[in-house]
């Protein structure tokens, strides 16, 4: 037995020095540790990404699948598909305008010195992340549900309002106000996690300098902790065109299945499960699936461009 | 002492070695995946009832219950990577087509089936074939039906035992009308197919052509979107609240006896004895309305193949056990007694333990459903199945219905053609 430089004993053996010699070598360390990430990310990222491509070209069939060129890709003249883009769009772009000043907004209250109660808000914020969007998404239905005597109905005629098809309905607003509430829900709590501990990161000097030179709460908010977000901002605002875009199970739950009344609750993947799970055409999934990624990756590198992400500190 | 002790444990340990070499056959575990909880217990029964006539071939169910959509697609991709699925599996009609793609991976049943094929409704095995290979059986014919509240009808002054046609059934509406105004004598739904798709095929079309191609431009689905609009528009018929007859709000809507009638098939017999408790004694089945003289009684809809697939561990047990448990007399009698299905064996109505049988449905429906099928059993029209069926219906389930029933002016020759273009096929 030898005693190695940090303490611990090692085999002084044949393989065993050999092994010392691996894990103490500075070079190759490091990869290792990587290794179990860059593996992972290999087979179930690159991997399935690559063969998706080569898909989106192919008539997959079991057993006889072949390639037929550019044919998967006449989706992009596809109405629905048209229609689906249009819904994960506006899904998308009303849900930043919602799901990124107010948890900002509700993070800094519940940072304040003078807010009560703080942990008992943190934890009904935070409630609905942690129930799964099946429950969620079923429970809205029935919330939405369209006969007289569903919830928001009833509420609603107390007002003296009519009852509303609120789910596919002739209104294609009512789909997507659903689709919103839902995702504040569930999302407010996750995105105020972000924020409150990107407050954390601001020290408390730079208020109370601000305070002597007598800034009000409205340009401490403004000046300070705004700017200092940024980081936070752009981590939120990437993950949520992501998650936007590629919303699925939510519209699935509230519709109870994929066929929503006049496509009024498709989405992108949506359509995607639709013409591969639903009806086996594997190649013209695939095709929606690199489209999909298309969009995202473009809109996401434009956004990182702008807010600078790419510029060295 | 000690001697003894050994003696008597050397023994126990013998014993129970030896133990099961007298004992019965091992049973062999058959995996059997199913999206409808119901058929489980059909194959259970079944399972016990093979077990005793084969004691030497035992078998057990091992059986998952998935969601319908969760399941097909859990089979697709297990089918495709070669790995991973049952041995047995049950898939709905209207997915069996996308599994008739390229190399199949169910098995043919046809030696199986061949001694009992003159037995049961040939139509029933068909609908789930390719190339003359039968790869799957049906649990039930699934006579279309029509299902009236007796006890409104008779409040209304309505005899439905006198409804013959289409456009009595119309008239029959206008005068519950009168008797209810603020509820629906019909009800159609814009998220399913069950309660149109017997009109167009009495009327002589489909929604696929029998090639292959969609066909939902052509004027009998035109006729039927249009008859059943017509009695939207003047109030006679509603929408399905929750856009059709298998929603939690629907059978919420029809237990409280706001509707008068719906046209579904016949394996709906146990929809309202489990979810609609309250219409006990007041619904009867009865038979459909018809187009002309020339439109068949009934057509057979919807359906569940139960396959075998390649990945089946004893694929000879699994076939036999099928073909047995779904074309035999047995198993006729407890797919009636115990699913309210109505038997894809010929014989099968002309059987005392189905015929005179007194089950859950003879209890709860004022009419004997047995009797109903009789009167239509020799007029039973099918549907064509084929690969374009799946991208057909979704289209139908998601755009067609509601605007056909929904839309302000719609006209649906024009609505219909511009649909069908739309079809990823």
């Amino acid at each position: 037995m030898k005693k190695a430089p940090d303490g611990i004993y090692i085999e002084d053996s044949g393989s065993g020095r050999r092994l010392k010699s691996f894990a103490y070598n500075a070079r190759i360390a490091p990869y290792v540790f990587v290794a179990p990430f860059i593996i992972v990310f290999l087979i179930f990222y690159v991997y399935p990404i690559i063969s998706g491509f080569v898909m989106s070209f192919q008539n997959v069939v079991p057993g006889q699948t072949k390639f037929v060129g550019w044919k998967n890709y006449k989706i992009l003249t596809n109405r629905e598909f048209k229609k689906a883009i249009r819904n994960s769009v506006v899904y998308t772009i009303a849900t930043l305008a919602t799901l990124l000043p107010i948890p900002m907004f509700l993070a800094v209250l519940l940072n304040s010195k003078k807010m009560v109660a703080k942990g008992f808000f943190r934890s009904i914020f935070f409630l609905p992340a942690l129930v799964s969007v099946v429950v969620g998404g079923f429970t809205f239905r029935l919330i939405f549900g369209e006969l007289p005597t569903s919830l928001l109905n009833s509420v609603t005629a107390k007002f003296g309002a009519e009852p509303i098809k609120w789910l596919g309905g002739p209104k294609q607003w009512t789909t997507y106000l659903a689709l919103l509430v839902l995702a504040i829900w569930r999302w407010l709590g996750v995105n105020i996690i972000y924020y409150l501990s990107g407050l954390q990161n601001i020290p408390d000097e730079l208020y109370e300098s601000a305070d002597i030179d007598g800034a009000t709460g409205w340009q401490k908010f403004t000046r300070i902790t705004m700017p200092l977000l940024k980081p936070t901002t752009i981590y939120v605002l990437t993950i949520s065109i992501y998650g936007g875009l590629a919303m699925f199970l939510e519209s699935y739950m509230l519709f109870n299945g994929n066929n929503s009344p006049n496509n009024s609750g498709l989405t992108i993947v949506g359509f995607l499960y639709k013409v591969g799970w639903q009806q086996n055409k594997y190649g013209y999934a695939s095709a929606v699936g690199v489209c999909l990624l298309l969009v995202t990756l473009i809109i996401n590198l434009i956004q990182l461009k702008a807010t600078g992400f790419f510029e060295k500190e | 002492m000690k001697k003894t002790l050994a003696l008597a444990l050397v023994l126990c340990i013998v014993l129970a070695f030896a133990a099961p070499a007298f004992a019965d056959a091992e049973p062999t575990e058959i995996e059997y995946w199913t999206f409808q909880a119901l058929h489980v217990d059909f194959y259970k029964t079944m399972a016990e009832k093979w077990n005793e006539l084969n004691p030497d071939r035992p078998i057990t169910i091992k059986e998952t219950v998935l969601d319908y959509e969760d399941m097909h697609s859990k089979l697709g991709i297990a089918l495709q990577s070669g790995e991973g699925a049952p041995d047995l599996v049950d898939i709905e009609i209207n997915k069996f087509a996308n599994f008739l793609q390229g190399d199949i991976q169910l098995l043919p049943l046809n030696e199986e089936l061949a001694p009992e094929l003159d037995n049961i409704v040939k139509a029933r095995v068909e609908i789930y074939s390719k190339d003359d290979n039968y790869y799957g059986i049906c649990f039930h014919i699934g006579a279309a039906v029509i299902f009236y509240n007796a006890k409104m009808c008779e409040e209304a002054g309505i005899d439905y035992q006198n409804i013959k046609t289409w456009d009595d059934y119309y008239e029959a509406g206008k005068k519950f009308k009168e008797a209810f105004p603020d509820k629906y004598w019909a009800s159609v739904e814009t998220g399913d197919v069950w309660h149109v798709w017997p009109l167009i095929v009495q009327a002589g079309g489909d929604f696929t052509t029998a090639d292959g191609e969609p066909n939902l431009d052509s004027p009998e689905v035109a006729k039927a979107l249009e008859y059943n609009r017509k009695m939207l528009d003047e109030g006679i018929a509603c929408v399905a609240p929750g856009g059709g007859h298998h929603q939690e709000e629907f059978y919420g809507y029809m237990n409280d006896g706001n509707i008068c009638s719906i046209v579904m098939p016949m394996w709906y017999l146990d929809r309202f004895t489990n979810y609609m408790p309250d219409l006990k004694g007041q619904m009867a089945v009865w038979t459909l309305p018809v187009w002309d003289e020339n439109s068949p009684k009934s057509v057979g809809q919807g359906g569940t193949g139960t396959a075998v697939t390649n990945q089946a561990d004893d694929p000879q047990l699994t076939k036999d056990f099928l073909v047995y448990a779904k074309t035999s007399r047995d198993g006729a009698i407890v797919a009636w007694n115990d699913l309210g299905f109505d038997p894809i064996r010929v014989e099968a109505l002309d059987l005392p333990e189905v015929k005179d049988a007194e089950n859950v449905f003879t209890e709860y429906y004022v009419t004997r459903p047995i009797d109903v099928l009789m009167m239509v059993k020799d007029d039973i029209a099918g549907h064509n199945n084929n690969s374009v069926m799946p991208a057909t219906l979704d289209t139908a389930k998601a755009n067609v219905f509601t605007r056909a029933y929904t839309e302000e002016n719609v006209n649906i020759p024009e609505m219909l053609a511009e649909e069908q273009a739309n079809i990823l096929y």
